[in-house]
């Protein structure tokens, strides 16, 4: 199992501010070890984000995402104490899910 | 192509994108694949990468009914880097980091209210980020 995400969620006048730090290779699937073999690729697919059962934001991830990606965006309709969760599921079938409590501005 | 208005179904939009990631690969520009230059998306990333492993990538749309944001890099090996649908009450604005293996052409697409509009921005790297 993956490491836990590092989630932050801020109000930022009405919007809450998140950033997300994943823990993930992404393995390209173009790289070879020293034995030269290649390196198989493995990398997070889809990304959702979810605030009080309604999807905030949702993403598709090719291999060429920065390795233990980082993501920022903003939404509104959060308040503080809200919780942010946010799934992802990598071309393995790996998953995981973490949740952030939105703080104050 | 795909739906104009309403929810997009995830599965139209890549197919959309795949469509002009691969017009990209033939064409070798934006510019004859339905896709308009538009001023009002802003990409935000450095002119010159100095580690292509990790280069820091914002796009933000000042467009109305923006839906969906895809970041595409024109001479990496897969073309489609990220893309992120937007629902509304989201600001059409995301940031994040991508890979680069070389100096290339980085696009924005943006699709806003059924049209496809994009910007463009070169970014030098000097070490790449896709090899061994």
């Amino acid at each position: 199992m993956a490491d836990p995400m590092r989630i932050r969620a801020n109000m930022t006048g009405d919007k809450v501010e998140v950033k997300v730090l994943m823990s993930h290779e992404m393995e390209t699937g173009l790289r070879k070890d020293a034995q030269g073999k290649v390196i198989p690729a493995h990398f997070i697919r889809n990304v959702t984000v979810t605030h009080a059962g309604k999807t905030v934001l949702s993403a598709q991830w090719g291999t060429s995402v920065s390795r233990n990606p980082f993501l920022h965006f903003r939404f509104k309709g959060g308040k503080p104490g809200d919780k942010v969760t946010i799934s992802w599921a990598d071309n393995q079938g790996e998953k995981r899910t973490d949740e952030a409590v939105i703080a104050g501005g | 192509m795909m739906r104009v208005d309403g929810k997009l179904g995830p599965v139209s939009w890549s197919r959309a994108l795949m469509a002009v990631a691969t017009k990209f690969k033939d064409v070798k520009a934006l510019g004859g694949s339905g896709s308009t230059l538009s001023s009002a998306i802003e990409i935000t990333a450095p002119d010159i990468a100095e580690n292509g492993a990790v280069v820091p990538i914002a796009v933000e749309s000042k467009l109305p009914k923006t839906q969906a944001i895809a970041i595409l890099i024109e001479k990496n090996p897969s073309t489609l880097s990220a893309e992120f649908e937007i629902p509304a009450g989201t600001d059409p604005f995301v940031s994040t980091r991508v890979k680069m293996g070389e100096t290339s052409n980085v696009y924005a697409l943006v699709i806003a209210d059924g049209k496809y509009l994009h910007a463009v921005k070169e970014i030098k790297v000097t070490i790449g980020g896709c090899g061994g």
